[in-house]
């Protein structure tokens, strides 16, 4: 006769007793209602903390100093001026640095005498602060938009190449042997299997890139550059408009919110495939 | 289409893997490779598709492969190694994307191995959805899409449970039927061996020579019903590995 296993077939002894549960944990639920609590609980202390004297306004400008920032650069139409040069050299900067360095980072995965010759390069060039270049790219690349977007290529290019040829190293071997044992061309290995392969790997170095790009951004606006975000920062903080100081570094993490909110739709739908 | 094996012989650096492997492949014949475990049955299968060479000895082709055929030596893997990036519909496509077929030809051809593979419902299934047998059964589905003359399976049904095993087994004999393939299966079970196997060659271990040839002359569709004949041979089969899995493991013991 079957029996029920999922009841008891006798009473359960005096001492009978759940097991301890140790699961759980080490998991991350989603709490979409957070981050604005977080956010307004800080701006309200803020708030208070300048309305009431506590925060001096030389440490800190008052909220409504920085609302005040942002009314200008609206109001003048200036905001639309640094943001549209600023973004300009971010995105060509940035988008030629991770072309290239897709580019190259592949081919130092596929060929190893590429790998022999330009890795040790690539290696020695990554640490350089890029913006200890600057000076050398105006020498090179003149004073105006040239220097400024060259050095956000440099910054944004070595970072591309390492995240690109680990993701090829990282390709499961068997894939590629699955690929020649069907008689795949080598172009359509390359396109059809590593290349995906090496996706996940290249969309996280694009989210260190960009952030790099940014930071090279400012850096090199702050050098004889008229507009940008950076020359209003820097300018403010000559002034010591502190307002406008912060108004400047919430819109440069504005723009690092984007573009992380870029690559992350980029994220769901070239790697949907993992679910 | 038969494969002729020649004296193959080879060495990774300074470990002797096979030496002097001979035997033929006939055509439509299945010809199971047992033996203990690093013995080099996966090395011998690359050397039989063309992934690797061996050191020494040659394999050779003789014969045409059936008309039509796109991929006359095509490979089963035991990790299936299906792309997780394309569906089961897309992992098929890829191996006749690059002999010009797409389109409504590649349809035709797809839904005729996924019928055949009866995966006509996960068509646009992703790998990471389907059990570890279906995932098998795509990539047998995908070996079928190339036509091949010669199946070169590499242990195809061990990563799975024994109902699927079965299972598997049988539809692969029901394939075998039809399309009468030759193929070259590498197992660790015995009992596959002798319900596959027109001839099982016993590799001993390593260096891995041909130990012995065994011929079963019973033909594949009477096996389920006559297992009672078979199962000398299996006590056989099973009594060689245990005596070479035995002096494998005095070697080491003894070994300073
Ligand atoms: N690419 C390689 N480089 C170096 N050594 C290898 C390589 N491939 C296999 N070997 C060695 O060759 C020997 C045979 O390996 P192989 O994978 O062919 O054995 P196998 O018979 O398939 O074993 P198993 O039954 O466990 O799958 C092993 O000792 C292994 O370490
Ligand atoms: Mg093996």
């Amino acid at each position: 006769m079957p029996r029920d296993t999922g009841r008891l077939s006798a009473p359960a002894p005096q001492d009978a007793r759940p097991v301890p549960f140790r699961g759980g944990g080490f998991r991350h639920r989603p709490h979409p209602w957070l981050p604005p609590i977080v956010f307004a609980a800080l701006l309200a202390l803020w708030a208070t903390g300048s309305a009431s004297g506590i925060i001096s306004p030389v440490a800190l400008p008052a909220p409504a100093d920085v609302y005040a920032a942002f009314r200008d650069l609206v109001v003048t139409g200036m905001l639309w001026t640094h943001l549209s040069v600023s973004l300009y050299r971010l995105g060509v900067g940035w988008a030629l640095g991770a072309a290239l360095g897709v580019a190259a980072g592949l081919t130092i995965g596929l060929f190893s005498l590429v790998r022999a010759g330009l890795l040790p390069l690539v290696s020695a060039l990554f640490p350089v602060p890029k913006i200890a270049l600057l000076p050398l790219f105006i020498i090179w690349f003149g004073i105006g938009e040239g220097s400024k977007i060259a050095t956000i290529v440099f910054g944004t290019f070595f970072p591309t190449v390492i995240s690109t040829y680990s993701g090829v190293d990282g390709v499961d071997r068997n894939l590629i042997r699955m690929g020649q044992s069907f008689g795949l061309t080598w172009s359509s290995i390359v396109r059809k299997i590593i290349l995906p392969g090496a996706m996940p790997a290249i969309l996280s170095g694009f989210r260190i890139s960009i952030s790099i790009a940014i930071v090279l951004l400012v850096a090199a606006e702050m050098i004889g550059a008229q507009y940008g975000i950076g020359a209003y920062i820097l300018m403010a903080g000559s002034l010591f408009a502190l307002g406008q100081l912060i108004a400047g570094v919430i819109i440069l993490s504005v723009i690092g919110l984007g573009a992380s909110w870029l690559i992350g739709r980029a994220e769901r739908k070239l790697l949907d495939w993992r679910g | 289409m038969r494969l002729l094996l020649n004296g193959i012989t080879h060495s990774y650096g300074p470990t002797e893997v096979l030496r002097d492997v001979s035997f033929t492949v006939e055509d439509a014949e299945i010809v199971c490779i047992i033996g203990p475990s690093g013995c080099g049955k996966s090395t011998l299968l690359r050397f039989l598709g063309g992934l690797e060479k061996p050191d020494g000895g040659a394999v050779l082709m003789s014969g045409n492969a059936p008309e039509g055929s796109l991929n006359p030596l095509t490979y089963v893997f035991q990790d299936f190694a299906l792309l997780p990036w394309r569906t089961v519909e897309g992992n098929i496509s890829l191996v006749l994307e690059d002999h010009g077929i797409s389109g409504g030809a590649a349809r035709a051809v797809i839904d005729g191995v996924l019928a055949r593979t009866k995966l006509s419902d996960f068509r646009k299934a992703w790998p990471r959805q389907l059990s570890g047998g279906m995932k098998q059964r795509v990539a047998i589905a995908r070996a079928l899409a190339v036509r091949p003359a010669v199946m070169l399976m590499d242990e195809p049904l061990s990563a799975l449970d024994s109902q699927t095993r079965e299972l598997l087994m049988d539809d692969f004999l029901d394939l075998w039927q039809r399309e009468r393939f030759s193929s070259v299966y590498v197992t660790h079970n015995l009992s596959e061996a002798v319900r596959l196997g027109h001839r099982i060659v016993v590799l001993s271990r390593r260096p891995g020579q041909v130990r012995e040839i065994i011929e079963i002359d019973m033909p594949l569709e009477d096996r389920p019903h006559r297992t009672a004949e078979l199962e000398p041979i299996r006590q056989k089969l099973w009594d060689m590995l245990r005596d070479e899995a035995r002096a494998a493991d005095r070697e080491l013991t003894d070994a300073p």
